[in-house]
Parts: C-alpha cells; sequence; structure tokens
C-alpha cells in the first residue's frame, strides 16, 4: 500500500469524527450565548442545577424557549423578564437587590463589619491591660536571681 | 456566667432559624402569577380533538385548574380525591394533560375515573411553561374574573384541599 492511501485510511475516521460534534443549532454563536445566559438560571425541577447543565424536560424545553426568543431578537434582560414573570425569582442564580433581599446582600457586610469592630475593641481592652503589666523592683530582681550570672549568657 | 449568655442567646436563635428552614420545603417556590390573570392558552380537548377550550370560556365561574400526565405517578395519588371532589359537585375542574401522549390519558381516565369536566391537551409543554408549571401535578384556583388566586404544587392532600383551597373557592363564589 502506497503511503498517501494509509494517510488518507487514518484521515477519514477524523472526519467523521467531526461531523459527529457539529453543534446542536444553527447558529453557534446564538448558542453560545443561549448557554451563558442559562448558567445563571436555576432548573425548577432539579434546584441544584443550572438551567445549561440540567437534563430534565423542562430544562430541554426551557433552552429551546431562550433561543427562539433570542433569534426572534429579544435581549437578554427581556428573556429573563419573561422566565422570572412565570418562575419568579427563584429561577435566577443572583437575585435581585431589593428591599426583600436586603438581609441577604448586606447581611453578610454588616457582619463582617460588626465582628471587625468588636474585634477592634477587644484588642485595644487587652492592649490596654497588657500596658499596664510591668516589672517591679523586686520582680526585677528575683528575675535576675534565677537567669544567674547577672543575665548574662553562661 | 454572663460571658456564656450571649453565646448562648446566640446559638438558641441560630437553633430557631435552622429549625424553620428545616420545616419548608424547598420545592415550594411561591408563584409570582398569584393575583395574576390566568395566561391565554387555545387547545384542543382530550375527549374532542376538533374542539377547543380556552380560560376566557370559564369567565363568570371559579374552577380549579390541575396540570397532571399519564407518565406522573404523583397524580395518581391525587386522583381519588378529585374525583370525590368532582362527585361533589362544589367547583368544577378543568384539567391539562400536560407533555403527554392524548392516548395514554384517556387510558388513565377510563381506568380510573374520570374528575375533569374537560382536559386540554398540552402536547408541547408550551401552555405549561406560561403556568410556570415545573412539577406536576400543580392546582390552580382561578377566580370569576381569570385571575390566579392559589396554587398548590405535588398532589392535593386531604388537608390542602379541606384547610386552603374550599375555604377559598368557597369565598370567590360568594
Amino acid at each position: 500500500m502506497r503511503p498517501w492511501m494509509i494517510m488518507l485510511a487514518l484521515w477519514l475516521p477524523l472526519t467523521a469524527m467531526a461531523d459527529e460534534a457539529r453543534p446542536v443549532a444553527a447558529d453557534p454563536v446564538l448558542e453560545q450565548r443561549m448557554i451563558k445566559l442559562s448558567e445563571d438560571l436555576r432548573c425548577l425541577v432539579c434546584q441544584n442545577e443550572s438551567l445549561a447543565g440540567s437534563r430534565a424536560d423542562l430544562a430541554q424545553d426551557l433552552r429551546q424557549e431562550i433561543r427562539e426568543q433570542m433569534s426572534a431578537g429579544k435581549s437578554d434582560a427581556q428573556v429573563v423578564d419573561y422566565l422570572t414573570q412565570r418562575y419568579g425569582d427563584f429561577v435566577l442564580y443572583k437575585p435581585p437587590v431589593k428591599p426583600l433581599t436586603w438581609l441577604l446582600w448586606f447581611g453578610p457586610f454588616v457582619l463582617l463589619i460588626g465582628a471587625a469592630g468588636s474585634l477592634y475593641a477587644y484588642i485595644k481592652r487587652r492592649g490596654n491591660r497588657l500596658a499596664e503589666v510591668s516589672l517591679s523592683k523586686e520582680e526585677k530582681r528575683r528575675v535576675e536571681a534565677l537567669l544567674g550570672n547577672n543575665g548574662n549568657e553562661s | 456566667m454572663k460571658r456564656f449568655l450571649i453565646p448562648l442567646g446566640i446559638f438558641i436563635v441560630l437553633v430557631g432559624f435552622l429549625a424553620v428552614g428545616l420545616k419548608l420545603d424547598p420545592r415550594e417556590v411561591p408563584s409570582p402569577l398569584i393575583g395574576k390573570p390566568a395566561p391565554d392558552f387555545n387547545l384542543a380537548l382530550l375527549s374532542d380533538p376538533a374542539r377547543q377550550l380556552s380560560p376566557a370560556d370559564l369567565r363568570g365561574k371559579v374552577w380549579l385548574f390541575n396540570v397532571w400526565a399519564s407518565w406522573c405517578a404523583a397524580c395518581r395519588e391525587e386522583h381519588p380525591l378529585l374525583l370525590d371532589l368532582a362527585r361533589q359537585g362544589g367547583v368544577p375542574i378543568y384539567g391539562m394533560d400536560y407533555k403527554d401522549q392524548p392516548s395514554d390519558a384517556q387510558a388513565v381516565l377510563n381506568r380510573y375515573g374520570n374528575p375533569y369536566v374537560e382536559t386540554v391537551v398540552d402536547l408541547d409543554g408550551r401552555a405549561g411553561i406560561n403556568y410556570g408549571v415545573y412539577g406536576v401535578p400543580e392546582t390552580y384556583v382561578i377566580d370569576r374574573g381569570g385571575i390566579i388566586r392559589y396554587k398548590h404544587i405535588g398532589p392535593v392532600t386531604p388537608d390542602v384541599l379541606n384547610k386552603k383551597i374550599l375555604p377559598l373557592v368557597k369565598e370567590l363564589q360568594k
């Protein structure tokens, strides 16, 4: 067999594989946009999975819905609106900032500031206490006696 | 003694929060559709595919909208309760066969009985998406003006029926 034929034989299966890996949607740019958006959306059937990663039936339907709305020219915000109108803010992995979610958004910072404040107060109090402690003459004498050689290294 | 009281207090509050959190069902997502008009659809009837039904046809009466499917095991659980309710005749129940083969759905109704005045067929689940359906069965209470007043996710239990759905229906029918 000639070398070029072997090369061809080796190359042929590769083209077959490349064929299989064709993108699902006709428009790969739109598909990317859809996946990027649905990564931030919750699948309601399996609640700890994103809409992008879930294999649930409903997730597939919703991905299809997003795909169609995007190809109809809707913006990401409009698609998200469409979903929150039906499923509530629960579909968003990143909940919107509103009075109901203030505690969620700002609570950690309040805790952090509170903790930093009390840590500061504690250190300051402890510092004051430590500063007061210094050796009396009697204590200094005992230290020297214990260390021997007037405190010099032997 | 006093230095133990503050951590103990914090701990008790934390346990309180966790205990309440443990009782909440994460599957019960509050529906944003409550208080909003029931989304429109125009779907073929299971009993007669040539005819269609829309929520607009039911204006003027209080009705229950029950989303079910033949592949849904939990739907079989609430089925006897719905049959009972239909027999009492207090409130009409309309069904939606969600993402299902009509022939399978008809077989279920033939075998277990039919509590529905009519069942519409949502083959591709589009109408279901508009109703925010994510787990069948789901049951909606819709008032005379076509406004969704209540949504129950999962099989209807006697408790939910007697304490929530029926009192609400009575209130709305006044």
